[in-house]
């Protein structure tokens, strides 16, 4: 063709190279990746603080796992919606603030069962043990399958700093005196005695035998500290606050 | 260099390039689609002027309009609470025992309290507040562990029992288990199942259970088993049994009492919502004067 003895002018140059047409669709890629990633570098908080969040017990946090294993999440959202109706039925609107130390994130997206984010002491510790064992016995519409096994798994708190540690890895910022003391906290939540150093380390921590067998420290214990936390914690204003005015 | 040539045929020109004689028009897209596509264009960049659409080093980009989804929640909210606003004052300036006799307002409260009962309430005590055998008392009867006014009824619901609550109701049976002994508590067991059997009214007091009972629980559930509202000490001289009436049920709930706990709703509800949560369960049948 004529086209094969002229020298390729414009566009053309770029089109007849590979590593040129290589470099530059790179490059117009990434203009857009800047222009949405480089803000949030620049924000100082993307999460902004309320009052009152602190670091998951010890204990909530096995429920929290026994949560996570047992996929609570797929039936159970943890997030209130800004829409009244919701606001109504569950209490405040979620905010980020509470979801910063979870790790990972169970906000779940399908409401099969209610929203759990503000469920923490809704109920007294033997409804939880009722509805776990059998939920029809105190729902009788309810589909969810029944969890009694978990009065049956017993909880080793002896292993369960190295957890800890673990998620220190992951951004959730335990101290190192809270991984050491991990199975004395364990211990005086679940018995309440001896809570006062613990207390000091996680305020407004629920105590107590919450399974209805107090000689026994089982996963059912430690999921009801766990659901009992949820939605406790956050210190927010009340609903009509005007946005501007929130923190 | 190929030369777009004009095809008379369709009126638009070729792309210059043959292949064997083979040419390529070169047809331009309809314009009813760029209209369309470029209308778009213009209706993206619109949108993300008006509203929040893309992340700055400050924040985020607020929109020129100021919306906001939780905006748009204060709002309803206000607006509910708004329409609802005569009603809401009256519950609260009215005193509650004073509410049933405003038919209006009892009609407000009763409705209210029931879509709070349902969420609130109903997972324990039962949809029609019936309660469940052998765990949660039922609403619908006159017997009530800590008082059936709707004062009463009030107090329960916001600062609740066992709560935890600074101002709950609360009280604490001893696990008489490590008091007295085994047969003790088996004679004082009988003698408790026999408050509530006409037939033994003439016999009771001699049981061997009697002495027991006078020493270690006439003091809070009363000498004749009439019950202690100041303590939540349940009546023990009906049939109505929230954790069984069987003789083993009752020797266990003296070994080890179980006692119930139900959570302060002050932190959870307004104060209107629990006024009208008050008036619903104190109309459902067993409401006391």
């Amino acid at each position: 063709m004529a086209s094969n003895q002229t020298e390729p002018k414009g566009h053309a140059i770029i089109e007849r190279s590979t590593t040129l047409l290589f470099v530059l669709t790179l490059f117009v890629i990434l203009i857009g990746g800047l222009v949405e990633i480089v803000p949030l570098f620049k924000v100082q908080e993307t999460v902004r603080p309320v009052p009152g969040m602190r670091r998951y017990t010890p204990l909530e946090q096995i429920g929290r796992n026994v949560y996570t294993r047992e996929g609570c999440y797929t039936c159970h959202s943890q997030q209130i919606r800004p829409f009244r109706d919701e606001v109504e039925r569950y209490g405040h609107y979620s905010v980020a603030a509470e979801s910063m130390y979870d790790h990972p994130f169970l906000w779940g997206s399908k409401r099969t069962g209610p929203d759990l984010a503000r469920v923490g002491a809704k109920y007294s510790n033997a409804w939880h043990v009722a509805h776990m064992i059998d939920p029809r016995s105190v729902v009788p519409v309810s589909i969810m399958p029944a969890y009694a096994f978990l009065m049956n798994k017993p909880v080793d708190p002896e292993q369960f700093g190295a957890h800890m540690e673990a998620l220190r890895k992951v951004g959730v910022p335990y101290t190192q005196e809270m991984v050491d003391r991990a199975a004395d906290d364990i211990r005086a939540q679940a018995s309440g005695e001896d809570a006062d150093a613990m207390l000091e380390r996680y305020p407004k921590a629920k105590l107590g035998d919450f399974d209805g067998q107090p000689d026994r420290l089982t996963e059912m214990d430690a999921l009801i500290a766990y659901l009992q936390v949820l939605g406790t914690l956050a210190e927010l204003p009340p609903i009509d606050t005007k946005v501007e005015a929130r923190p | 260099m190929a030369v777009p040539e004009h095809d008379p045929l369709t009126g638009y020109k070729t792309t210059g390039h043959e292949w064997d004689g083979i040419t390529e028009l070169t047809t331009p897209i309809p314009s009813w689609w760029v209209t369309v596509f470029l209308a778009s264009c213009f209706v993206a960049v619109l949108y993300m002027w008006l509203f929040p659409s893309f992340a700055t080093t400050g924040g985020y980009y607020r929109g020129s309009l100021g919306w906001s989804s939780r905006g748009d929640l204060v709002d309803d909210v206000a607006a509910g609470r708004a329409a609802q606003a005569t009603w809401r004052s009256a519950l609260v300036a009215t005193p509650i025992e004073a509410i049933e006799a405003n038919e209006d307002l009892r009609r407000f409260a009763t409705t209210g309290g029931r879509a709070a009962f349902g969420q609130n309430c109903a997972p324990c005590h039962g949809v029609g507040a019936g309660g469940q055998i052998g765990q949660f008392p039922a609403l619908v009867d006159d017997d009530w562990l800590w008082g059936g006014t709707i004062a009463d009824i009030y107090q329960t619901i916001r600062f609740g029992i066992r709560s935890g609550h600074e101002e709950a109701r609360d009280s604490a049976m001893p696990a008489f288990g490590e008091l007295i002994s085994a047969q003790e508590i088996d004679a004082v067991a009988r003698f408790v199942l026999a408050l509530s059997d006409p037939t033994t009214l003439a016999s009771r007091q001699q049981m061997p259970g009697a002495p027991i009972y006078a020493t270690n629980c006439a003091a809070c559930h009363g000498a004749a088993g009439e019950g202690g509202r100041d303590f939540g000490a349940p009546r023990l001289n009906d049939a109505i049994w929230l954790y069984g009436g069987t003789l083993e049920d009752v020797r266990k709930q003296i070994v080890v009492p179980r006692m119930g706990m139900m959570p302060a709703f002050t932190t959870r509800l307004d104060d209107e919502t629990i006024r009208m949560l008050s008036v619903y369960v104190h109309t459902l049948g067993g409401g006391e004067r």
